[in-house]
């Protein structure tokens, strides 16, 4: 299908179901219920995984095929929100001018800083693309004010020309994103006796975007172009000594990764239009490094399992506190309820993101192929004893190419 | 000619926490090849050191007042600490007061075993692994560590005072013949960049002119030779790493009055670090050291006025742009040495 082998078609419609299906899946607990705090399936959070998801997955096809390691892709993804709002603000409130602007742009600037960047590799790559990140997170708190908007941000005002729309509604109010019409925040809710799904326009235009970017991914990964980005991960200076040059290769990766940035950039903009100097810190790109590694660097599914167990964790564990605690544990005794929730206590709420920490080192440490190895692992316990072709074959085409 | 010498002496103190970290770097990169992203971590947990020993001889008895009161018509408390109990009001403030100084006491013992800690414990693991991973999980560690401090000491930057006697500003410019006024310098300051350079000095002079130092010289050189040899070369850099460990701790305590510590200064300074070893050429002592001061003295320079003026932003940016100049340049560093980190 789609000119995919039979194993990456099923991939992608398992993938295809879980994002169109999302929010019934994310949703299992009833409105009222005690666990409908763990819902994931409201609309922003929701637009968040499939945004980050398709971040990741760009990093994943710079880091995970050629082990170029980026510290600084955070700054394609804040060009790319940066691009979205002077559209909105320039042109008209229509999403697809804005993203195309934006993937065009990352693209431009990646072009500029992976020519540079590329030019080194190992750790120094690591540390120039650090630096061109955090060069230019710098310059947009400073001196690109007037593009930027300083620490405040860039957001629509009632006075911006918006050419091709209209600068201010009829009762005076910013007009907001939309999709020829569709807005991107009208939301539908249905009611299902105690459950309520949302069913979210931009959560549906990003859907179709991560569905895009998924297929360009497994295309990318199963192409000649993609083996060769493998060989250069494995082995670039034997590449080099065949005579062949690698450096356009690698370049197009990461551009490749660095318009996929630009696309989730253009995206979080359409879903809330402003964008900030904070998108492009340092720890933002470490966020996406993190996101694949957890998933699994190199595999497919990797980098989207990743991007949504982080956020996910990141938006469920942040809200349970130790009252939710309290009503967990009810069932011990007092002395060993208060002890045991002063154990936990460091770990939940802000103290998030040292479970974050613990659980990467954990993931780096013991499980190098990410969430994904991990479930391979499980699968292979459970068919112990069959070593059949299918195990290898699996484990050949997931783990990551080294 | 006041104000070049005002921006190289302010250029100093910032150049000083570079070096320093910087050198805990290469130490730990040319001895055991490992790429610590949790370095700045360390420099962290050394200025906290200085919060946490301040905490502890402050810590007090609390008396009720009998003549005074508080707003309430209730009787006043008095907090006196222990050690003003101990050893007399006077010696106790004066023990309080010097709390940023006696902390190098503190922190050395704990740095060196948060070191050792920190190298048995997990990086000695990863010697075989790619750099990649070194720097994931040095990277997941400094997440940790920040994380800890923030439990246990609050988001928010903590003072912590220098002693009483460095608190003001010492009059440079009378020293040179300028006009009063013209060079104002804060004794901390001086205090700090004359502790690092003390820093600096003995830990070349550990690695020069010791027996110890010579055996770890060799192994940078050549590890496996040095193990034929029969020296158990692994101990001597795991003590390597626990001194790289205390030179960051000890930049970070003496950092503590100049910036107040909160748990994600490490992370910034980590950063500039980072760049200043590769702009001094990784694996080479002396280079991160020159590198440190120079791109320190640099920042200074771009932020005056007169240069700002000239090219908008560029105090934001020249570290980065000094360092992507050098890496295209020229690939090795200033002083880095052929065969470092080069795949």
């Amino acid at each position: 299908m789609f000119g995919l082998a039979k194993k990456d078609a099923t991939l992608l419609l398992v993938v295809v179901g879980l994002t169109l299906l999302a929010p019934f899946i994310l949703n299992p607990f009833p409105t009222d219920s005690a666990m409908a705090q763990f819902n994931a399936g409201y609309p922003d959070l929701m637009q968040r995984f499939v945004i980050f998801g398709i971040f990741a997955i760009g990093f994943n096809i710079l880091f995970g095929l050629t082990g170029y390691l980026s510290f600084g892709h955070a700054a394609f993804l804040g060009v790319g929100s940066y691009s979205a709002v002077w559209m909105f603000k320039l042109l008209s409130m229509n999403v697809i001018p804005a993203i195309a602007l934006s993937v065009v742009v990352a693209g431009l600037f990646s072009l500029l800083i992976g020519y540079v960047s590329l030019r080194r590799s190992g750790i120094y790559f690591s540390i120039l693309t650090l630096a061109f990140a955090q060069m230019s997170f710098n310059l947009a708190y400073s001196v690109l004010t007037p593009i930027t908007n300083g620490e405040t941000g860039l957001q629509l005002t009632l006075n911006d020309p918006r050419v091709l729309g209209i600068s201010q509604t009829a009762d005076g109010s910013i007009p907001v994103t939309g999709l020829f019409g569709l807005e991107m925040r009208s939301t539908y809710t249905m009611d299902v006796g105690a459950w309520a799904f949302q069913f979210n326009v931009g959560y549906y235009l990003c859907a179709v975007a991560l569905l895009v970017a998924f297929y360009l991914a497994i295309r990318i990964f199963r192409s000649p172009f993609g083996l060769m980005l493998r060989a250069v991960k494995s082995n670039q200076q034997r590449m080099n000594y065949t005579g062949l040059n690698t450096r356009p290769y690698t370049l197009a990766a990461f551009v490749i990764s660095g318009m996929y940035a630009g696309l989730a950039g253009g995206l979080m903009a359409s879903m809330d239009p402003l964008a900030g100097a904070e998108r492009m810190q340092w720890t933002a790109s470490g966020e996406v490094v993190l996101m694949t590694i957890l998933g699994g660097a190199g595999t497919l599914i990797g980098p989207v399992l990743g991007a949504g167990f982080i956020k996910y964790f990141e938006n469920i564990f942040s809200k349970i506190n130790d009252n939710v605690l309290h009503g967990w544990f009810s069932f011990m005794p007092d002395g060993l309820e208060n002890f045991v929730i002063t154990i936990i206590h460091p770990f939940i709420g802000k103290g998030w993101h040292l479970t974050l920490g613990l659980l990467f080192m954990m993931v780096v440490i013991f499980l190098p192929g990410g969430l994904v190895e991990g479930g391979q692992r499980i699968a292979a316990l459970f068919k112990r004893g069959k070593k059949d072709d299918d195990g290898a074959d699996t484990s050949k085409a997931t783990t990551p190419a080294e | 000619m006041d104000a070049i010498i005002l921006q190289i002496l302010n250029g100093l103190d910032k150049g000083s926490a570079y070096a320093l970290i910087a050198l805990g770097l290469t130490l730990i990169f040319g001895t055991l090849g490992v790429v610590n992203f949790a370095h700045g971590a360390l420099f962290m947990i050394g200025a906290f050191c200085a919060v946490t020993l301040q905490r502890i001889l402050s810590l007090s008895t609390v008396t009720l007042s009998k003549t005074e009161t508080n707003f309430l018509g209730q009787p006043a408390e008095i907090k006196t600490p222990y050690v003003e109990s101990w050893f007399g009001p006077e010696a106790g403030a004066a023990i309080i007061d010097w709390s940023v100084p006696l902390a190098i006491l503190f922190s050395i013992p704990v740095m060196i075993a948060i070191g050792f800690i920190m190298e048995r414990g997990l990086i000695k693991h990863f010697y075989k692994r790619p750099h990649a991973d070194q720097i994931l999980v040095t990277f997941g560690l400094a997440i940790v560590l920040q994380e800890v401090i923030k439990y246990f000491y609050g988001a928010n930057p903590i003072p912590t005072g220098a002693p009483e006697v460095f608190k003001g500003s010492f009059d440079f410019g009378v020293l040179l013949g300028f006009d009063p006024n013209a060079i104002i310098y804060p004794y901390w300051r001086l205090v700090y960049f004359g502790f690092s350079a003390l820093i600096i000095s003995a830990v070349f002079a550990f690695l020069q002119f010791t027996t110890f130092g010579m055996v770890v010289r060799a192994g940078m050189a050549d590890r496996e030779t040095v193990g034929l040899l029969g020296i158990n070369i692994d101990k001597r850099f795991t003590i390597m790493f626990g001194l790289a460990a205390a030179v960051a701790g000890l930049a970070g305590v003496m950092y503590a009055p100049i910036n107040s510590p909160n748990y994600h200064m490490g992370m910034d300074f980590l950063v500039l670090s980072f760049v200043v070893v590769v702009v001094g050429g990784m694996g080479s002592l002396p280079g991160a050291v020159l590198a440190g001061f120079m791109l320190g003295i640099l920042e200074s320079f771009a932020s005056m006025n007169e240069i700002k003026s000239l090219i908008p932003g560029i105090d934001q940016i020249i570290i980065y742009v000094v360092a992507i100049l050098i890496l295209l340049t020229r690939p090795r560093g200033l002083m880095g040495r052929k065969g470092v980190m080069e795949e």
